[in-house]
């Protein structure tokens, strides 16, 4: 399916889905659909460098972050109530976008020379650091804060919340579409060789280095345009939760429970476990959610290492490379075989 | 305002708490540096300990340090559980670098949580008798629930070292982490050894947990501020010298101890993980064979 | 320009005064090497001579600390290993590393993809499957070409290597030990296969222990001993070379 075709696809399940919801009436689906719909745009973005590249970002919270810090510095920039009149979200998603796919950019070249395990530390060391740098900022509100305000109204759709969630669900598309492109692309190759052997990705004429800043780079870009409308969503704004390891544990259990092979794992992992947390911290307490999403990781990491989607292969019993995708990252199933 | 006693109080808080983030790294000098194994659980394993710690004294009035030397066998066992795991999942398969670090970080957060639904977000701190009182050396104030942590420390350190260098076990540990093959050919299980080597990490994060809720009070989320500091202290010191450790840790912390009284304790975080990156770039290891 | 600038300029790689230390251990000292375009060369040496070494730091994969390496009289220093496998430059790995999650027709597009299409040529999609079929023919992997690497034999997985090295379309090939483990009817395919690519102007440097190949095929033979090399000459002579005898063969 060509590309153009597939994000026709996807609006069209999208605007029904959207009109489904409004047809539910309850404006909570709105609320906690923004947030599934959020994950499932920072699991796809996590994945390109994780799930394709094979290295693994910590800090996936770092870009999301400055992506929704750039929004408040512009917000407090231009003042309150001008700013969805004079930059609407749109703009400032790819604003956010920009700045975190710059600071990928910069990441990437700092960290992307050492091998695998030691670029993981490091992402989360560069997470920290930045959050350490906003917290001290006291323009964006530094520690306290910072309140945002939303404007009432959106024309046509009516209720913000409504609003946001139509944005964010055309984000999603879009990385999805992103995701499928590069996976069925010269660049999607590339990095499947940068994850089996970076030697002999070099040997074979793969610029390795520069495909690793382009993973980074649309990644943390991805990561940062989710971020962006976050400070309209919550309306009050803190750097520790923002910052906040929730976001780094997520998107990447998601790709990992879902299957970090193709786009439609981080598709599946953020909508089954992000949908399951939502209800879980409603009914239940958000500690349990947490605890239940570790213990998710662990055990599909241990047990099912092709997520969910490999599952149903097995069950399926295909052969995988028969399935959606090219490029299987297969493991062996049973413990006990060596590679 | 820059005054000379604030200033050597500073140096030498941060060289006493340095002895200790020398114990709580000496776990991570074993497992990342010599066993190239990327556990950054292990911070919730200090944790882990720190509560084991103070449960045992509001209960039974026990000494932390004495509590945490008793229950090294039990973590012990726990490492060693854990490498098994480890091993078959991942090691085996080759997995290690992306389903192997997922594996440690879920174990991180499940053992965070389970704290947090356990005990609550309160603080929790024990007693004992030298946790109080501070000694004085003329303008030189040493708080003695720091010194006593950093001076055990010193000992822990001095343990390993020995073991690591004179015991059969120890040297074997050294040489698995270079030459598996020659191991094999001796009749040493190599993964037997490796086992070990975790099981001994793990425990020394009882020790190092104990350590740490003497020094401060203590909550679940506390390790959080652990990860960037141990592996930057493991990489400065040379990843596997325990010698190297304890200079890098004393350097590590005199430098946060400098930053938070002159700058504020904000910047704090911003010091370990920025010392991180710095080690990072620095070190040649780790790049791709050159 | 002198008589050696001359012949330096139209060798096709130029190895001078090439060192390369790990810590202490000095694992390649003073090697020179001129291989002319076109040249059979076999390299020969006890295990641990140098000569994986010698060929990591002439395509990249290490650095030497010292000495140059020319490649088409381009200085190739600081070059990062792709560009050099772009400039013609290409290698099998002794232990073979194939990409385990492409199947090996993938594993045959990956230096078409990355190498010659990035010379310029651009292939229709359905002319890139069809190479690498006909790559996978000429090392007799066709009847695998949907299989994954873990399905390979140890022997088929050599070929694997020596394939995509040739994917590359170099001008100068390292075979790096592709032999080794192979029946005589296998090496004399491989050989055969060599020998066809050398007839079609790729040069091709032969690195094994099987006498008999080396013999066979070499016009020229090296012999590299404890980082230095010790011979250079044709391969009857340097075979007849007492000091050869001693140093390798008397082993």
């Amino acid at each position: 399916m060509r590309t153009p075709l597939f994000v026709v696809a996807c609006l069209l399940v999208g605007a029904a889905i959207f009109g489904a919801a409004i047809g539910l009436g309850n404006d909570y689906i709105f609320f906690a659909g923004y947030v599934v719909l959020q994950y499932v745009v920072l699991s796809t973005a996590w994945n390109i460098l994780g799930g394709y590249c094979g290295y693994v970002n910590f800090g996936s919270a770092a870009f999301f972050a400055l992506g929704a810090y750039s929004t408040v510095a512009i917000y407090k920039l231009i003042g309150d109530n001008e700013l969805p009149h004079v930059v609407p979200i749109p703009a400032l998603m790819l604003i956010g976008g920009l700045v975190s796919g710059v600071v990928g950019l910069g990441m990437g070249y700092l960290t992307l020379r050492m091998r695998g395990a030691f670029f993981a530390i490091a992402t989360l060391a560069l997470a920290v650091v930045l959050e350490t740098l906003v917290v001290n900022w006291d323009f964006v509100g530094g520690s306290r804060g910072a309140y945002i305000l939303r404007p009432e109204n959106v024309p046509v759709i009516g209720n913000y919340v409504r609003y946001l969630f139509l944005v964010m669900l055309v984000l999603a598309v879009a990385a999805l579409a992103i995701a499928r492109l590069i996976e069925h692309s010269r660049l999607g190759y590339g990095f499947a060789t940068i994850r089996d052997d970076e030697l002999a990705a070099e040997a074979s004429g793969v610029p390795t280095l520069r495909l690793k800043l382009i993973a980074t780079t649309i990644s943390g870009a991805l990561m940062g345009m989710a971020g962006a409308p976050f400070p309209y969503y919550i309306s009050y704004l803190q750097p520790d939760s923002t910052f906040g390891l929730d976001y780094a544990v997520n998107s990447i259990a998601m790709p990992l429970i879902g299957g970090t092979t193709s786009w439609i794992g981080p598709l599946v992992g953020a909508v089954l476990l992000g949908s399951l947390q939502q209800i879980v911290t409603v009914t239940i307490s958000s500690a349990v959610n947490l605890l239940i999403v570790g213990f998710l990781l662990v055990a599909f990491v241990i047990v099912a290492p092709n997520g969910i989607i490999g599952l149903i292969h097995t069950y399926l019993q295909r052969k995988p490379e028969d399935f959606v995708g090219r490029r299987r990252h297969i493991e062996a199933d049973a413990p006990g075989t060596v590679p | 305002m820059f005054s000379l006693d604030l200033l050597i109080n500073a140096i030498v808080s941060g060289i006493l708490i340095g002895g200790f983030y020398a114990a709580v790294t000496s776990g991570i000098s074993l497992s990342f540096g010599i066993l190239d194994i990327v556990n950054i659980a292990h911070p919730g394993f200090v944790i882990l300990g720190s509560y084991v710690a103070y449960i045992l004294n509001i209960s039974f009035g026990l000494d932390p340090i004495l509590t945490a030397i008793v229950m090294t066998p039990a973590f012990f066992v726990l490492g060693a559980g854990i490498y098994q795991i480890y091993y078959v999942s991942f090691e085996k398969r080759g997995q290690e670098s992306l389903r192997g670090l997922a594996f440690f970080f879920g174990l991180l957060f499940i053992t965070e949580v389970t704290l947090v639904l356990y005990f609550g977000v309160d603080y929790r701190y024990v007693e004992a008798s030298y946790i109080g009182p501070t000694w004085h050396f003329g303008y030189v104030d040493v708080p003695l629930r720091i010194l006593v942590p950093c001076l055990v420390s010193l000992l822990l350190i001095t343990v390993l070292q020995l073991i690591l260098s004179r015991t059969f076990i120890g040297r074997a540990i050294m040489a698995v982490a270079q030459d598996q093959q020659a191991l094999r050919l001796m009749a040493v299980d190599p993964i037997r050894i490796k086992r070990i080597a975790f099981g001994i990490s793990i425990a020394t994060a009882a020790l190092a947990g104990a350590f740490l809720i003497i020094i401060q009070p203590v909550e679940p989320s506390v390790g959080r501020q652990y990860i960037g500091r141990v592996f930057a202290i493991c990489v400065l010191g040379g990843m596997g010298s325990l010698p190297g450790t304890v200079i890098a840790a004393m350097l590590v912390g005199v430098v946060e101890s400098l930053t938070s009284t002159f700058y504020g304790p904000s910047w704090a975080p911003a010091v370990s993980f920025g010392f991180l990156l710095l080690a990072l770039a620095v070190r040649p290891a780790g790049l791709l064979g050159r | 320009m002198s008589a050696a600038d001359v012949g330096a300029a139209t060798n096709l790689l130029e190895v001078q005064n090439l060192g390369k230390r790990f810590g202490g251990f000095v694992a390649l000292e003073n090697i020179a090497l001129s291989v002319p375009a076109g040249e059979r060369l076999g390299l020969i040496g006890p295990n641990g001579s140098g000569k994986s070494t010698l060929v990591n730091c002439i395509c990249g994969t290490l650095r030497n600390e010292q000495g140059s390496v020319r490649f088409a009289g381009q200085p190739l220093d600081g070059l990062p290993a792709h560009q050099r496998t772009r400039l013609g430059l290409a290698r099998s790995f002794q232990l073979p590393r194939p990409f385990v999650s492409l199947n090996l027709v993938d594993n045959i597009r990956i230096p078409l993809l990355y190498t010659v299409e990035a010379r310029g040529t651009r292939y229709a999609k359905a002319d890139v499957e069809t190479r690498c079929h006909d790559l996978l023919r000429e090392v007799g992997l066709e009847g695998k070409a949907r299989h994954l690497p873990r399905d390979l034999t140890q022997v088929e997985m050599r070929k694997l290597e020596l394939a995509r090295a040739m994917a590359s379309e170099p001008k100068l090939l390292i075979a790096d030990e592709a032999m080794a483990g192979l029946t005589h009817s296998e090496i004399e395919e491989i050989l055969a296969l060599l020998v066809r690519l050398n007839e079609h102007g790729v040069t091709v440097i032969l690195i094994e222990h099987i006498m008999r190949a080396v013999m066979s095929f070499s016009r020229r033979l090296v012999v590299l001993v404890s980082g230095r090399k010790m011979a250079d000459g044709r391969p009857d002579e340097v075979m007849r070379d007492p000091e050869v005898e001693r140093a390798y063969l008397g082993q």
